[in-house]
């Protein structure tokens, strides 16, 4: 008789530390399925990978704003509206620029180039180094963006970025998308399209954008991704290289 | 030198209250300019992403420099053992705690998140001048007020010069911090010097003498209480030497850059083409915050007269401002080289197309929210003397002076 309890209280353990298994784990596995179907980053970010860009000025066209156009619309910059009673030249002066077309003149030569400007995403980064909270940061694959959480709108960070890559948001924001959320009174800048390295997508928008091919984008550690291939082939230059910034993005032909 | 008696301000209540009245229509309008901008966002003031730092930094910079520089009058009595400004040490703590507070107000009022201050409490980047600047802030306050307690409470003078001499090394390193701020920031050609935080630290003695004495002379001449000459025209002659340091100062900063070709476009920019920044450079700072100055100053005869020196004071403070304007702003204005062997002939940004100085013009809000930073450093002093004992009954010179006939 004894042995017949005994057995039920075995079975009984038994069904019973499986089921418990089976609740401990099971929202985890369904969570990685849904995971694994949209594609999301499964690791934490590391520094094995360096998120860099070549823009090969040879290849832009004089008057051509597709990048930014493409970076806008990607990024939300397109919804945000002038206040209203907003002066528009002024406005034009507020309203953020995550990247622009810039048409610059040697002063020896004279030769005219036109080349796209955006966070550099420096290796050392100023804008890190001055922001009192770490609202400005690096990550680990080389990615330079800004924590609105923690953003107090100080601007110091915009004071110390040597390629004026950063924007503050002067107005109210009443439209703007998820995945680039935005907050009057913070600061932001290009973030190599962060969001797309978070789902394993592999361009940027402006890269998209470009009709000309004069972007790439890659990983600056792998020697065999398309940019590190066509940096090496190539003579190319950081802007402020006195500065020793390391920037993530370079320019050929300038 | 006779003992020094310590009174509160005894002025008759309606002119004590008609003075904080005045003052707190300042402080209104201040408050109410601060809630427009922040309601409304940056887009109401002339700030832009070219220009970042506006008319409230001026302000709020040129209130925390004068405020260490305030400080000083106290410790000239107590680090260095001038007992004809012992007398004086209490007055300096308070105007230059005073002027502090004003100055941060007007400094976390202008940030982009002002509710998100308590962000900038608790999350530190220990890499940024700006996170030291916290602490060297708050500490400078906490500081001040204990070498106060041991200035005004007779169990405590035992510690007096030991606190005095915290205060003094606190107060260097706090105006070292401020000028670093612009020293630290390599991207831009104004600002990318060490030699900012000495001449921050030398302007800060100029400025914080100059409203320490135009404080001083007010309060005393509304309360009837006697200054005599001796202790003013050491004063007066105090700031004279200041001024004289900063002129020095800024003609060593123009010339080091003039040395350098890389500054070459910055130097031409403010000294001659600057517009505006030129003008407040030459007009402003240098031939009215100093050169007037120094010739009223070291006058045998106009330095002398009380007028005079008032007149001296005010031109210095406004110098001040000018200077702040033409450092924080004109050394944004000027367009950063992104290219150095090049010219931007055109930008979807703002670059500086062809060298043109970048855009900023003033909205009143910006100036409102300066000037209640200003009414919140007079109100506190003035307050304060009405409730404490922080000014002598005298400072004649039969008081002062240990050698008086």
């Amino acid at each position: 008789m004894s042995q017949k309890i005994d057995q039920e209280r075995r079975q009984f353990v038994s069904v019973a530390g499986v089921a418990a298994a089976a609740t401990a784990v099971a929202p985890g596995v369904f969570l990685l399925g849904a995971r694994a179907e949209a594609e999301p980053r499964k690791e934490p970010v590391t520094d094995k990978v360096r998120y860099g860009m070549l823009i090969d000025t040879t290849k832009c066209a004089d008057g051509c704003s597709e990048c930014v156009t493409g970076c806008e619309k990607e990024n939300g910059l397109d919804l945000l509206r002038m206040p209203e009673g907003a002066d528009p030249e002024e406005w034009d002066r507020q309203r953020p620029r995550w990247i622009r077309t810039v048409k610059v003149k040697d002063r020896l030569t004279g030769r005219v180039s036109t080349l796209p400007m955006m966070c550099q995403h420096c290796e050392y980064p100023p804008c890190t180094d001055v922001c009192p909270t770490g609202a400005s940061f690096r990550r680990a694959d080389g990615i330079v963006m800004v924590d609105r959480h923690i953003c107090i709108g100080c601007r110091y960070c915009m004071m110390a970025c040597p390629y004026k890559a950063r924007s503050f948001i002067h107005e109210n924001i009443d439209r703007q998308l998820s995945i680039a959320p935005r907050g009057k009174g913070c600061v932001e800048s290009c973030n190599f399209c962060v969001h797309r390295r978070d789902n394993g997508e592999t361009t940027t928008a402006c890269q998209d954008a470009c009709p000309h091919d004069a972007i790439v984008f890659g990983d600056l550690n792998d020697p065999n991704s398309e940019v590190s291939k066509a940096l090496r082939e190539k003579a190319n230059t950081q802007l402020r290289a006195d500065l020793k910034l390391n920037t993530g993005v370079r320019y050929r032909g300038i | 030198m006779k003992k020094i008696h310590y009174r509160e301000w005894g002025i008759e209540s309606p002119r004590y209250w008609g003075l904080l009245a005045v003052l707190g229509v300042l402080l209104a309008v201040g408050g109410l300019a601060t809630l427009y901008m922040e309601h409304e966002g940056h887009w109401v003031t002339g700030m832009n992403n070219q220009i970042v730092w506006g008319v409230p930094h001026v302000f709020a910079i040129f209130l925390i420099v004068a405020a260490s520089g305030a400080l000083n009058i106290a410790a000239f009595g107590s680090v260095f053992g001038k007992k004809i400004y012992k007398s004086l040490g209490r007055l300096s703590g308070l105007l230059a705690m005073a002027l502090l507070v004003g100055g941060l107000l007007v400094l976390v009022l202008d940030l982009g998140q002002p509710s998100r201050l308590i962000v900038a409490m608790t999350t530190y980047n220990f890499k940024s001048i700006f996170a030291w600047n916290i602490y060297l802030y708050v500490g400078f306050l906490a500081i001040v007020a204990v070498y106060l307690f041991t200035m005004m409470e007779r169990k405590a003078n035992k510690y007096y010069p030991a606190a005095g001499l915290v205060a003094f090394v606190w107060r260097l390193i706090l105006t070292t911090g401020t000028g670093s701020i612009f020293g630290f920031l390599v991207a831009r050609q104004g600002y990318d010097a060490a030699l900012m935080a000495p001449m921050f630290i030398i302007m800060s003695f100029a400025y914080g003498m100059a409203i320490y004495l135009l404080v001083l002379m007010f309060t005393f001449k509304l309360d009837g209480r006697p200054i005599g000459d001796k202790l003013l025209l050491r004063l007066k002659n105090l700031l004279g030497i200041f001024v004289a340091a900063v002129f020095y100062f800024v003609v060593v900063y123009h010339l080091t850059n003039l040395y350098g070709t890389e500054n070459h476009e910055y130097e031409a920019f403010i000294l001659r083409d600057g517009g505006i920044y030129t003008t407040l450079f030459w007009v402003g700072w240098v031939l009215l915050g100093m050169l007037v100055p120094m010739g009223i100053l070291f006058h045998p005869g106009l330095g002398r007269s009380r007028g005079a020196i008032v007149a001296a004071s005010v031109l210095v403070i406004l110098g001040g401002i000018a200077a702040m304007y033409v450092i924080v702003i004109g050394g944004q204005a000027f367009p950063m080289a992104i290219f150095p062997d090049k010219i931007i002939i055109e930008s979807g940004f703002h670059d500086g197309v062809n060298g043109q100085p970048l855009h900023y013009v003033p909205s009143l809000p910006e100036f409102l929210l300066g000037l209640g930073g200003i009414a919140v450093a007079l109100t506190a002093t003035f307050v304060g003397v009405r409730l404490l004992k922080f000014l002598p009954e005298s400072l004649a010179d039969e008081v002062v002076d240990p050698h008086h006939g």
